[in-house]
Order: structure tokens, then sequence, then C-alpha cells
């Protein structure tokens, strides 16, 4: 089956998502559509599944003009998605999941799940996945979640299927995997779009790839293109990922940690025997496949963790136990993971923003009172240091762009006096000017003698920073090497494999 | 057992909870009151098979028996909970042998006719039920049923009024769903097509619906009384043959059509949610209506019908306290049942079979406090009127065991919004 | 924190809540001429038909103008002034709503639901009820002492709710609704106990409060105008002050807008949660005690009358903003009075008060009704109360 877009165009309010898209995919084809985070790929792609609307354009399926208005209209054409945050409901069954929209009834009027199972089975044989229709969604590790969403999409004959980022949360192994099962399926005649930012992947799997940047197709390649044709068409202009990176010196041990494990409500573990140290002017990263054990060792270390046993020293004081406040007061800037819900208030005006962690002493809080004055010079001052662009400080911090909420976020961490700056995904879904400051930012505070541990789930963004590297898999660390480590070798320790 | 989860450790400290409370029970009701009155318990209400016409017993003793069960109760749930499996029964049989081992010290020296206060707790469990129905219908979909009241009160007052136009029990039932279905419509279109904060929204349909039934109730009802308020009620009908199992016919088959739909209706309601297309829907939007949605379900009109359904099985047991029970209306005479239904679906875990059981525990309860009050209690009856909020408010914080809502239970659905 | 304390109130936004004020007032009235016999009477005759309902309606809402602001029928020679009688009642009855609305209000901004300012109201009255008959102190001192006690119990009652939460994750609007139920029989309890019984009667209503603690009056005997409003006004500049120019204030508002960013910066939730809800019962209890010391001066098991959920719909209407608040509790103060002479003078049920009130709030929760009723396009509204539900 074929599946073409003409003109596809969306926008939200003054944002144009998609701006006249042009798309062609042919049967049995594998085509990838490459573009940076924010790009316009995944509205491009919930518009083709019905989840959202376009304001303008026609899709057209095997060459004749389709009205996708639902999802139940995109099924019915024979279009599956397999969505980057996986629809699926977590305390149904893999049956009752699969079942849900397509439910046949017995004749007493109960659910009929008999031949769903049947059906779960044959896929799964076919492909060689484990799944068993009766387990529930919500014990299952991603990567069999992310298969249950492909049965699904197989079960139900999807002609063209849509993978959205799926290897984000998978090992690079499973990845392999995927990859592996994407050409099996393409052989059979299944078209399959695959929307990731990722090269290499690209390169090895897709027949086609087209390239989106701010909403627009910028063109078209084979996958014998070289990853910097590529990454340049991607990202619109050579990109130069390797800030300086010039000797610098080297001091004592800011940050010790010992034996630690983190578990969360249900107590699992999620961090288990994890050690390691950051010297002054140090950026130690830690990297990994998302979703092992990174997030919440990084909320750990100003206690942002519930259930954490282990030792977290800074200097000489013990963090484990702490307040988050004292955590915070002891020298530690933290910037979180997700700006929009863990680093920011939105409602809260920018001078507000700025203050959230440090409202209570001088020189914006005199006892109880606080001093509007003093907050808003200081909010002008702090900002102008960090290139914040905005109209009034007293705007809301909605009012500015990704990359200016960034900047606010780390004018507040580090203006005050730290001696470990914790940075967790500093960069994710910024553009590339922020995502360069960003970076010289982090290198000027390790310039300055400051220890920086650094979490982020890109290879390049580790490479580029990054003194030493460890590794986290399954929740623990399996080798800490030098920043001299090849991607190649640093893929498979994120894989889990440490060689001889 | 180590390692414990956090639900496991509530669980566990809800098992020592009860096994220190039938302990305490044991001492306080059946070791330290002075000895020598006996309690007597009736077993008959009417012309069904007789097994035991009454049973008389020392007060000490029985509290002592009671309290036995309890303990033993406590102790298979500890023995269950090291298992791993289920300790609803075991904690069923101890709940059970508390109130018991605490009636027969309250009442001792008295007679209390036993199966006519299981038969009054059944009865004003009634409307606990079909709230509580009505909440787990809403809420399992999503939208968050704080106006379980207001439906009460509306089908109430409609079903009187229409009872008494027409002088027929039968139109005043018809009508009662109809006028539970307008407040929740209200409900279901602001919650759904405006995304209004469930809460505030229900609370404020509650307000609306005492505004306008207190208005309606003395502008028309009081100066009209003979034609807009003086309804027929229903009368008891006997199931044959079931109705004469001793003990349990008279509490269970000799009752009014509301009580017999109620069964109907919560086995539907139950085998619905579970093992069918609709409640498998319902299920999904309730706890991830992305979900839903992505594989082509309207995830807005499913939550709107059932909301609108919610309002009629709340508005049907409204009918309850009109034609079912005393004929005329009263003002603001659901009295805040609204909200003890909504307590006893939370406290039933957002469970069909759940809230029954809590509607009846609490239903129980304020019979109890009914029955002592007129015979005369060693403790005041407000403190027992008490009971089913403060069992609330232990149930929500999560000293005993976990209580969870639907994931998505009170979000509003945006497509591509923040759901 | 940075707008004046008058000028955050803008014209602008007074455009919504006026008229939603006019559509439920507009409802309300369809209500009154409908269910009136001498309306339905006339149904066969359109043109009469209207004219009575107009009429109808008319004569009731005339009525309840004149029993909340001004009636001339009042004066008396040379006591033109008595005439100002029915503001003076609005305002009396204004003042704990005032402050019950601000706890409500205040514990909304701290990201708390406070459905449960009736059971704090009901301890706070109690305190200030028993402290205010049971001892004898020297005038103000009394009368401070009674309202403290009322603030303080009050405080207890809702911090408690708040500690739940915080320590259990116990939702706070569950465990209110429950608890008003609990302070409820509670008090129907204690009023039955000696020390609440006056010697020698057994009705449940407690000894009135000594003249050395009730609130002072302020226009003269003539008028029931006491200084309870003047306690009210300053409680709302500072429940301004302390939310806007404080470090407790920030903290309740960013853990009230962003709990997850909140804990990232350090701010303790639990402790938001803890004081926020203990400040706000302070709030509700001390409207209790107003209310004891300075109208009812007796304590009944319906002293709370419906000031606890009053409170809610005044927040609401004020958008939990101290000024918005007042306003909204001077406008809901003036139609409780009012209402009271329109059931007196037109037999029109008090009760079209809660219908008036629960439209008005209705239609400020959702601005986008108003806006589609009078064809509004342009206004600019902040968006309605977004909903969290129980898991939020």
């Amino acid at each position: 089956m074929s599946l073409e877009l003409r003109g596809i165009t969306k926008s939200f309010g003054a944002l144009v998502a998609n701006d006249s898209i042009d798309l062609r995919v042919e049967r049995g084809e594998i085509h990838a559509i490459l573009g940076e985070n924010g790009a316009g790929k995944s509205t491009l792609m919930n518009i083709v599944y019905g989840l959202l609307k376009a304001d303008a354009g026609e899709i057209y399926v095997n060459d004749t003009l389709q009205e996708i208005n639902e999802p139940s209209d995109a099924l019915a054409a024979g279009i599956g998605m397999v969505h980057q945050h996986f629809m699926l409901v977590p305390v149904f069954t893999v049956a009752e999941n699969i079942i849900l929209g397509h439910e046949k009834s017995k004749r007493n009027g109960t659910l009929d799940l008999d031949q769903i199972r049947a059906d779960i089975k044959r896929v799964s044989d076919e492909f060689g996945f484990e799944v068993n229709p009766d387990d529930l969604v919500e014990n299952l590790p991603v990567g069999v979640q992310q298969r249950v969403e492909i049965i699904r999409a197989l079960i139900y004959d999807a002609q063209v299927l849509i993978l959205d980022e799926p290897t984000a949360v998978l090992t690079p192994q499973e990845t392999d995997e995927l990859l592996k099962i994407m050409q099996k399926l393409a052989d059979k005649g299944t078209s399959i779009i695959f929307i990731t930012h990722k090269l290499r992947e690209v390169k090895i799997v897709a027949d086609k790839i087209t390239i989106i940047r701010r909403g627009k197709v910028v063109g078209t390649a084979q996958p014998s293109a070289s990853q910097e044709e590529l990454a340049s068409l991607m990202v619109g202009r050579h990109v130069v990922l390797n800030p300086d990176k010039a000797a610098h010196p080297i001091g004592e041990v800011v940050l010790s940690v010992k034996d630690l494990a983190i578990k969360d409500h249900f107590g699992r573990t999620i961090v288990k025997n994890v050690s390691f140290d950051v010297k002054a002017g140090e950026v130690l990263a830690i990297a990994g496949v998302q979703g092992n054990g990174q997030s919440e060792l990084a909320q750990a270390m100003i206690n942002l963790e519930e259930f954490v046993e282990g030792s977290i020293k800074l200097g000489d004081d013990e963090i484990v136990g702490k307040s988050v406040k004292r955590a915070l007061d002891d020298g530690i800037a933290f910037v979180p993971e997700s700006r929009e819900l863990d680093g920011l208030i939105s409602t809260f005006s920018i001078a507000e923003n700025l203050i959230l962690d440090r409202h209570d002493g001088a020189p914006y809080a005199k006892g109880i009172n606080l001093n509007p004055k003093v907050v808003k010079e200081q909010a002008q001052e702090d900002t102008k240091l960090f290139d914040v662009r905005f109209q009034s400080v007293d705007d809301p911090i909605s009012s500015l762009s990704g990359g200016n909420k960034q900047k606010v976020v780390l004018a507040r961490e580090l203006s005050r006096p730290v001696r470990l700056i914790v940075a967790s995904q500093p960069t994710r879904g910024l553009d590339v000017g922020s995502i360069e400051f960003v970076h010289e930012r982090i290198l000027a505070e390790r310039d300055m003698g400051r220890a920086v541990l650094l979490f982020s789930t890109e290879l390049d963004e580790v490479l580029a920073l990054a003194d030493r590297v460890a590794v986290m898999y399954r929740g623990e660390i399996l080798a800490i090497v030098p920043s001299t480590v090849t991607p190649q070798e640093l893929g498979l320790l994120m894989a889990g494999v440490v060689h001889a | 057992m180590k390692n414990l989860s956090a639900a496991e450790l509530r669980r566990r400290r809800g098992v020592y909870t009860m096994a220190i409370l039938s302990l305490l029970a044991f001492i306080g009701f059946g070791l330290i009151p002075a000895s020598g009155r006996n309690v007597t318990y009736g077993f008959i209400l009417d012309k069904e098979w007789i097994l035991i016409h009454q049973w008389v017993i020392g007060a000490k003793s029985a509290s002592q028996l009671f309290a036995g069960i309890a303990m033993l109760g406590s102790i298979v749930a500890y023995m269950q909970f090291r298992a791993r499996k289920t300790i609803r029964v075991a904690s069923a049989i101890t709940s059970a042998g508390l109130l018991m081992s605490f009636l027969s010290w309250a009442a001792a020296g008295k007679f209390i006719p036993f199966t006519g206060l299981l038969q009054g707790g059944l009865l004003l469990s009634v409307p606990l039920i079909f709230g509580s129905m009505a909440g787990v219908m809403s809420e399992r979909s999503g939208v968050v049923n704080i106006a379980i009241e207001g439906e009460l009160l509306a089908g109430a007052f409609a079903s009187g009024v229409i009872a008494s136009l027409t002088h027929s029990t039968t139109w005043g039932l018809l009508i009662a769903p109809f006028a539970g279905a307008m407040i929740s419509f209200l409900l279901a279109l602001f919650a759904i097509k405006y995304s209004i904060d469930q809460i505030i929204l229900g609370f404020v349909l509650n307000v609306l619906v005492y505004g306008l039934t207190d208005f309606l109730y003395k502008r028309l009802l009081i100066p009209y009384q003979s034609t807009w308020n003086s309804g027929p009620t229903l009368q008891p009908l006997k199931i044959p043959v079931l109705w004469k199992v001793p003990i349990l016919g008279p509490i269970f088959f000799d009752q009014t059509i509301i009580v017999y739909i109620m069964y109907l209706a919560v086995i539907f309601i139950h085998l619905s949610l579970f093992k069918t297309k609709w409640g498998l829907r319902t299920r999904a939007v309730g706890e991830h209506p992305t979900a839903a949605d992505s594989v082509g379900i309207n995830v807005n009109r499913l939550r709107f019908k059932n909301v609108i359904i919610a309002g009629m099985i709340a508005g049907f047991g409204g009918a309850y306290f009109t034609v079912g029970a005393v004929g005329s209306f009263g003002k603001e005479m659901t009295a805040g049942e609204g909200f003890i239904a909504l307590a006893a679906m939370i406290f039933g875990r957002w469970s069909p079979w759940g809230a029954v059981g809590a509607s009846l525990l609490f239903g129980f309860a304020d019979n109890l406090q009914g029955v002592l009050s007129i015979t005369g209690t060693p403790i005041p009856s407000q403190f027992m009127l008490m009971a089913p909020y403060i069992a609330t408010i232990i149930a929500v914080s999560g000293f005993v065991g976990r209580v969870r809502a639907p994931a998505a239970d009170g979000a509003p659905y945006k497509r591509g919004g923040n759901a | 924190m940075r707008k004046p304390l008058l000028r955050s109130f803008s014209l602008r936004a007074l455009i919504l809540p006026a008229l939603a004020f006019a559509l439920s007032m507009f409802f309300g009235g369809l209500l009154i001429a409908l269910s009136d016999s001498n309306v339905l009477h006339k149904a066969s005759h359109p043109i009469a038909f209207i004219k009575a309902a107009g009429a109808s309606a008319g004569n009731a809402y005339l009525a309840l103008f004149q029993g909340a602001i001004f009636d001339p029928g009042l004066a008396k020679p040379h006591q033109w002034y008595l005439a100002f009688g029915p503001l003076s009642e609005s305002l009396v009855g204004a003042a704990p709503l005032i402050l019950a609305g601000l706890s409500v209000a205040l514990a909304f901004r701290a990201g708390l639901f406070n459905i449960g300012a009736q059971g704090q109201f009901i301890f706070g009255a109690m305190a200030a009820s028993y402290v205010g008959f049971h001892f004898h102190m020297p005038i103000g001192i009394h009368l401070v002492v009674a309202a403290l006690a009322g603030t303080l119990l009050g405080s207890i009652w809702g911090g408690m709710v708040g500690l739940l939460k915080a320590r259990t994750g116990a939702h706070e609007v569950i465990v209110t609704i429950m608890l008003n139920y609990i302070a409820l029989y509670f008090l129907q309890w204690i009023l039955g106990t000696t020390t609440f019984l006056i010697p020698g009667r057994n009705d449940p209503i407690a000894p009135p409060v000594l003249q050395s603690a009730r609130l002072p009056l302020l226009a003269g005997s003539n008028f029931r105008l006491n200084a309870g409003i003047l306690v009210a006004f300053a409680v709302a500049v500072f429940v301004w002050w302390l939310l806007n120019r404080t470090t407790i204030g920030f903290k309740f508002r960013a853990a009230g807008a962003n709990t997850f960013a909140s804990k990232t910066a350090g701010i303790s939730v639990p402790f938001v949660m803890t004081s926020a809800m203990a400040v706000a019962g302070a709030l509700a209890g001390l409207a209790g005690a107003v209310h004891v010391l300075g109208d009812n001066f007796q304590l009944t098991s319906g002293v709370a009358g419906n000031f606890g959920f009053d409170a809610i719909t005044v927040a609401l209407l004020g958008r939990a903003k101290p000024l918005g608040t007042v306003l909204a509790s001077l406008l809901f103060g003036a139609l409780g009075a009012g209402a009271a002479a329109m059931q007196a003078k037109t037999n029109t049920p008090i009760d079209i008060v809660l219908v008036i009130q629960a439209l008005v709030v209705l239609f400020i929760a959702a601005p986008d009704v108003v806006k589609s009723i009078f064809r509004l396009k342009s206004l600019k509204t902040a968006g309605g109360l977004v909903s969290k539900g129980w898991n939020g």
C-alpha cells in the first residue's frame, strides 16, 4: 500500500508546525523521517493517524484521496502507529489492550478474548516475540510493551506502520532487534514510516530519507549519504560538536558517591551499587539509554528521592537524609531533566522564577518580608548575564521560548555560590543556538573550578563535554571510562556489553 | 518478608490494626464491664420459617465470643498476607466480629431485634448504594462525581412531586432517573465540554439543587401540599418462598421494587464493567484516555454517556426517599447521604462490590446508632454518627491499605492537550 | 507580587463577574416569576402573562434591594438614617463571610481546595462561645482572648487536614467533607453537655456571650453593625500581604502552582500544605468567632448556617484574590440580608439566593459560556478553573 501526503499544513497559534509538507511512501518501503526535536515530525504523524486535524492538505492511500479525521479512519485505511509514549492502559492485560477498540462479544454480551489470544500467539510466534496475552502491561519491560503495540498494528492488518521515535527507550541491542523486525515487515510488503533523529539507525534501515526542519521538508536523501551530510541537512548549518576542551586543571574531590541504592514506591530497586567521585574542574558524564536509573540518580543528588541508601558526600557534608533545601544550600546547582515540570512555574513571572530557591534569603527577604524591588533589580541583572531575551521581568515565564527558559534555570542555579553542578539532559528539546550556549556555559563553570555531573542520553553531548564518562545500565554503573572512548565502545557499554 | 513495598507495608499495618482493635474489643467490651446482664437478640420479624426465636446470652460472654472471632479473623488475615493472598474475606469477618462485640457490650440488658436491625440497615443503605453506583459509573470513566448529593435530591424531589400530582408511584419512579440525569447533564456539559474543575463543579451543582428544591418546596410544596406533596408510597413485595428463609428472607426478600431493582443494578453494573465491551472502554477512558482515543474510541462521548447514566442511577435512588419511604418530599431530605455515598465509593475503592460493602457497613452503623439511641447506649449517638466519616478518613489516608482512583479521574480530555 | 493592592483588580476584570451576576439574576427572576401562581393563572394571555411575570420578579428584586442597602420605609421622622439599616445588616452578614472566603481563597492559592471552612467555622464559633460565656475578663481582653481561641481551634481543625495530606496524601476534599460532618456532630454533642447548657434548661443552646467579649457596635445602638467588618477588612489586607509580600506566601503560591518545581527548588511542600491549611483554618475559625461575638452571641447547632459553603462561592467569584473575595462577600452578604427581607415582604423564599449563587459561580468558572451568551469573543479572561481530580 502506498501513502502520499500533499501540502500538509498545521499551525498552533503563531507556530507553524507543518508547512505544506509533501511525502510519498511506497509499498514495502522503509521511509525515514529525520529531524531535530521539535521539527514537526510527530505533529505530521499525528495528522496522518487522525489524532490532529491538518489546517490544509490531502492524504492519499493507494492514490485515492482519504479523509482521516479520527484514528478510526486511519485504522480503517490500514494505517497503524507505534507511539512515542505507548498507548497502552497499564492496568489492562496485553489481550485487553489489543482488543480495545476492536471488541468482539460472545452471544451473552460478554467480551470474547479467546480469538485475540490466538491472534497474539500467532503474531508472536511469527516474529519470535515472547508475549503472554494475560500479562498485565504495567509489569512488562518497555521493550516488550513496544512489541505489544507492534502486535496490535499487525493483528489489525496495518499496511502502513508509523513508528514514532521507537528507539528512544531501547538499548542499542533492543534497537538492533527492532531494526531487524522492521526489515522483515518491509520484506513482507508493509510500508514503514520511521521517525527518528538518530543518523546511525537511518543509515542501517531506511530505503529513503526525508529530512524535516522547522516544519518544512528541506530535502530527501539516500541512505548512502554520509552522517555529516544528513546532520547538516537536519540542523541547517554545519554543527561544531567539539567545543573547547583544552587542558584544564583538575582539583580535589568535590562529590563522592558511595554504594548508593535507590528504590521506588513499590520497593523495586532502581539504582544499586553506584559509586563515583567528581573532582573540582571536572565534568563527569553519566551516559546511558533513557530509563536505566539516571533520572533517579540525578534526583537523589539533591535528595528528591525518598528511598535512598548509601552515601553522597559533598566535600565533608553528607547529603543523604538532608532536606532538598539543605542540599541546595550546601552548594549544589540543579538543572532538572524537565524544565517545564520541575524547573519552572509557568504562571510565575520571570523574576519570581529566578528566586524560587533563594526567596527566603538575603537580599530578597528580610525576615519573612519579601522585597519586590530587589527581586526585580536582581532579575534584570541575572537575565542580562545569561542573555535571556524577554520584554519585562514581570512577564510570565510561559511567554519565553524553550532556550530562554533554560537560560532562566541556569541563571537561577548558577548565580549563587555552588561547588557542584548537577545538570540532567540540559539541552533536551533546545535549538542549536541554545545548545551551544548551554555547552559553553557548562564548560565555563568547569573552568572556574566547579565540579560538574552531567546526565545525558545524547552520545555527542557526552563526548563533547565530559572528561570522564560513567555508563549506566539497569541501575548500575558498568564502567567509568575516559572521554577518549569511541562512540562505538560507548554504544556497546550502553547496551550492557563489558569487554574483557 | 524483607523488602516490603510501601503498599505492602500499609497492608501489614492494616492487619496489625485489626489485630490490636480485636484485642482492645476483647478487653474493653469482654473483660472490663461489670458482669451479670444479658443481651437478647431477636430473630423473628414476620411469618418466615423459624430457625430460632431469640438468643439470650451474657453480654460479657457475647462480647468475648465476637471479639474472639475478630481476633481469629485478623490471624487469618495475617496468614493470608504472609501468603501474599487477598485479605478481603478475613477483614470482613474481623469487622463483623468487632461490630457484634461492640453491639453486645452496648446493648447489655437490652433486647435487640437483630433481623430488624439488619433489615433497617439495608434500607438505610439503599440510597448509598445507588449513589455510590452513580459514583462508580462516572468516576470509572474519568469524571469526578461530587454531585451525587444533588442527583439524589433532584430524584427525590421529582419523584415525590410527580407521584403526588399523578397519584401514581409508577410515574414517580419513572421520572426520578430523568431528574438525576438533568443534573448529571450539567455535570457532563461543564466538565467535559468546558473542562471546568470537576470538584468545584459538583459542589456548585449540589448548591444549585439545594437552592432549587428549597425554593420550590417553600413556594409550591408547602402552600399546595395536598396536590403537590402528598404522594403515595410503594408497598413491600414478598418474593414467594425466598422471603420465608429464616433471618435472610425478611431482610432481603420483603422489600419494595426499588430494592429489587437495586440488586439487579449492582449485579448488572459489576458484570458490565468487567466483562463487556462497554466496561472495557469505560475503564480505558478512565485510566488512559489518550490510548483509548488512539484506537478509535470517542473518549468524551463515552464519558458523557456514562455521566448521564450515573445521574439516572442516582436519580432513581433518590426516589427511595419519597415514594420508597415517606411519600412526601422534605426540605434537603437527602441530608448529606450523597456525600456518604461518595465516601462509600472511595472506601470501596471505585469497585461496585466494594462500594456496596461500604454502603452496607455505613447503613448498618447508621441504623445501629438509631436503635441504640432508642434503647439507650453507653456512648453518645453523635459519636456513632461520626463513625462512617472517620472510617473514610482512615481509608483515604492510606493507613490501612491503598486507595487508588482511576488514573485519569478528574482530568478533562483534549486531544493533543495535557490529558 | 509586584502590583499594588488596588491596581491588581482592574475594571476589565470586573466585566465577566458583572455579566455572570446579571445572567444569574435573570435566571433567578425567571424562576421567581414562573413559580408565582398569580403569574401562572395568566398563562393563557401572553401579554398579561409577561406583565405579571415582570411584576413578580421586579417586586421581589425591589424588596431584595431594599432589604440589602436602603429602605425608605424604615426611615422615621428625624431619624432618616434608619433607612440605611439594611446596609448595616448586609455588612454584619458580610464580615464572617469575608473571613471564611479568605480562608478558602488562601488555601486555593496554595493549591488546596478547602471545603472544610464549615467545620473550621464551627470549631471557631464553639471556642469563642465557650470563652465568651464561661470566663470573666476585662473588656477588650475578653474579646481578644475569645477571638484568638476561635482562631486557634479553627487552625488546629484545618491544619490537621494539611498534615494528613502532607503525611499520607489523603485528598483534602474528601477529608474536609468528612470533617465537616464530624464537626457538626461534635457540636451537637457538646451542646448537650452540662458545660454548654444554660443552667436549668435542656434545649441545645449555649448561654449568651458576655458583654465584655462582644464586638463593639460601630454606628450606635440603632444598628447592629459591629467591628467585625473592620476585622474582616484588616484581615483581608493581612492575607494580601502574606500572599504577595512574604516568603511564606511565595512558598504557598509556588507550591500551589507547581509542586514539582517547588520541591526541586527546595520548598518544603509538606510545610506548605500543613501551614496553608492551618492559616486557612485559622481564618475560618476567626469567621466563626466573629459571627458568635458580633452577631449571634449564642451557640446553636445551626451556628455555621451556610457560611462554609458560601465561603467557597465567594472565593471562586473573587478568583481567590483577597480584594475579589472581599467584594464578592459584600455582594453575597447583601444578597443574604436582602433575601430575608424579600421573603418577609413578597413571600419569595430566601432560597432563591442559593440558586443565584450557584449560577454565578457556574458562569464564572466557565467564562466561555458567558462569552457565548453575550457574544463577546474578544473579551480576554483568565482561563477557567481547570481540573486536577483526585490524583492531582
